[in-house]
């Protein structure tokens, strides 16, 4: 569904990623791990379009995404679920979720969508007339997460969801992307909660200072000594 | 001592006042919150929409409020113009730069205007009555100016509140960024931005033009203020600059009556640079 071959990308003389190739499955679920600084986000932003990879290319569904801006590449049907949540803090909860289906597709099967987050994020629906800014860390995430999905996206894209949440708010989380997944989205997910999120995924890539060190199905990438040592902390 | 019938008419002009300055601002304010970028020319583009209503009006023939709707146009187009023109190619170039683009776009205004049609002052005539309310003499054609000018100001805010492309507005204004990831255009939500800005210079230019003479240099009178009103509210603050604009208009005008009109801005601008130093980021801000 999605591929990207030997991309290079960086911020203007900074490399911060090299020749990385990687492949996504429709109904797939696959994650990126790797330490800080390895550069997890910015191939996520280079999937969705906020850099442009400077060689190598990128295919969606068969056809180039190689360059295409930001709001093309949501109509193609990728969500970005950005490192940080990155909400509209001064807009309500409903007005953050209208602005997630700013596509006129996505407007025109909007109350439907809505609906199916709501289900999913009842908080949300509660909390509808609330400022962004206002939730704790927790309902932002679901809010990031069901504005990203008012898109009526194929393939979501997660940048450390986890990121700043509390442990239990962080197992509630992992089993909502769960259920997201059963719902049959693809999901490409960038984590350093790697004990987590081995659990969820099919596959996972293994990142590190710009390349890609090692890939396998996620329970084999679990036993392997390297990756247990190094992130898992057993 | 000052007969107090006339510092309450001052008062009362002053809000009348305000609620031009109020729209001149907004409008201003719009536009930095959306695009990072003050557009140091504005009230020069409120001079050209004015320099149309006059000529309509008065060269033409057009009623009054025909031209008035002509400058709102004028206000929409060039508005576009400015931002496909001058602010596109600068979007992502450091601020000096940016400053220095919007500032030359005003030294050329001006001077065109001058070359165009001298400097002349030029006014629109009408024959509007002067009020008496409660002892206090009153123009008609400030109170007219000041309506109107609070109904572009609801209209604004319905438009930024109640529509899918106004909140779109608000949501760029807190992160560019995040609303590219939702499939928005950049380009398309700053050119909408930027004819709404555009739209509040040609109202402000209507309701300018029955109170004040059009001259090539309009836009030094109005603009300095208008720049004031929006720092002390907060840059891209629209409620803080809503406030800003009346206590300004309050001090110039009640000051007016006071000493003098000099005076009266002598005071604003003063309050301006120590209100910098105890609030730099606006009326609004917290304290830090
Ligand atoms: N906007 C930026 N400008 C310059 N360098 C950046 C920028 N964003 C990230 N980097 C650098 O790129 C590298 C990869 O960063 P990032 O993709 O954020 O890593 P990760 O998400 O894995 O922590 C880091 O060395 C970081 O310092
Ligand atoms: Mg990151």
């Amino acid at each position: 569904m999605l591929a990207l071959h030997e991309v290079t990308a960086g911020y203007g003389h900074f490399t911060a990623l090299w020749a990385v190739s990687l492949r996504v499955e429709r109904g797939e679920a696959v994650a990126v791990v790797g330490p800080n600084g390895a550069g997890k986000t910015t191939l996520l932003r280079v999937i969705s379009g906020v850099i442009a990879p400077r060689t190598g290319t990128l295919a969606f569904e068969s056809t180039p995404l190689t360059g295409r801006p930001p709001h093309e590449v949501v109509a193609r049907g990728i969500a970005h679920v950005p490192e940080g949540r990155r909400l509209f803090p001064a807009l309500t909860v409903a007005e953050n979720l209208r602005m997630g289906a700013f596509l006129p597709a996505a407007r025109r099967t909007f109350a439907e969508t809505l609906e199916r987050v709501h289900a999913l994020f009842p908080v949300l629906a509660e909390r509808r007339q609330q400022r962004a800014g206002s939730l704790s860390g927790g309902e932002q995430q679901m809010l990031a997460i069901g504005r990203a999905l008012m898109s009526r996206p194929k393939l979501i894209l997660f940048d450390e969801p986890s990121m700043g949440l509390a442990p239990v708010m962080v197992l509630r989380l992992f089993d909502l992307i769960r259920k997201i997944r059963e719902e049959g989205y693809t999901i490409l997910i960038v984590e350093q909660n790697v004990r987590q999120v081995l659990k969820l995924v099919d596959r996972a890539y293994l990142l590190e200072v710009g390349r890609i060190r090692m890939e396998g199905r996620a329970d084999e990438l679990s036993e392997q000594d390297f990756v247990r040592k190094a992130y898992v902390g057993l | 001592m000052i007969d107090p019938i006339f510092l309450a008419e001052a008062a009362v002009n002053g809000i009348l006042l305000g609620g031009v300055l109020a729209l001149l601002a907004l409008g201003l304010n719009l536009i930095f919150g959306v695009l990072d970028i003050v557009w140091i020319a504005y009230v020069d583009l409120v001079m050209l929409s004015m320099y149309l209503v006059y000529f309509l009006v008065m060269v033409y023939g057009w009623p009054i409020w025909l031209g008035a709707l002509a400058g709102v146009g004028l206000g929409v187009v060039l508005g576009v113009l400015v931002h496909v023109l001058i602010i596109t190619p600068i979007l992502d170039s450091p601020p000096i730069n940016q400053l220095l683009a919007t500032g030359g776009l005003l030294f050329f205004i001006q001077s065109f205007a001058t070359f165009l049609w001298t400097t002349d002052h030029r006014s629109v005539r009408l024959t509007l009555p002067i009020i008496e309310v409660g002892g206090m003499f009153l123009s008609f054609a400030r109170l007219v100016a000041f309506g109107l000018a609070i109904l572009a100001m609801v209209g604004l805010y319905l438009f930024l509140t109640r529509t899918y492309i106004g909140t779109a507005i608000r949501a760029v204004s807190q992160d560019r960024g995040a609303m590219a990831l939702m499939g928005a255009d950049p380009q398309r939500v700053y050119i909408v931005t930027s004819a709404v800005g555009g739209a509040m210079a040609g109202v402000a230019a209507a309701l300018l033009s029955i109170q004040y003479s059009v001259h090539p240099h309009f836009g030094a009178a109005f603009g300095p203020i208008t720049f004031m009103i929006c720092v002390l509210g907060g840059l891209g603050n629209m409620v803080g600059a809503f406030i800003a604009a009346f206590i300004m208009s309050e001090i110039i005008s009640v000051g007016g009556v006071l000493w003098s009109t000099e005076m009266g801005y002598v005071i604003a601008f003063a309050l301006f640079i120590v209100m910098m130093f105890a609030r730099p980021g606006g009326i609004l801000a917290r304290r830090q």
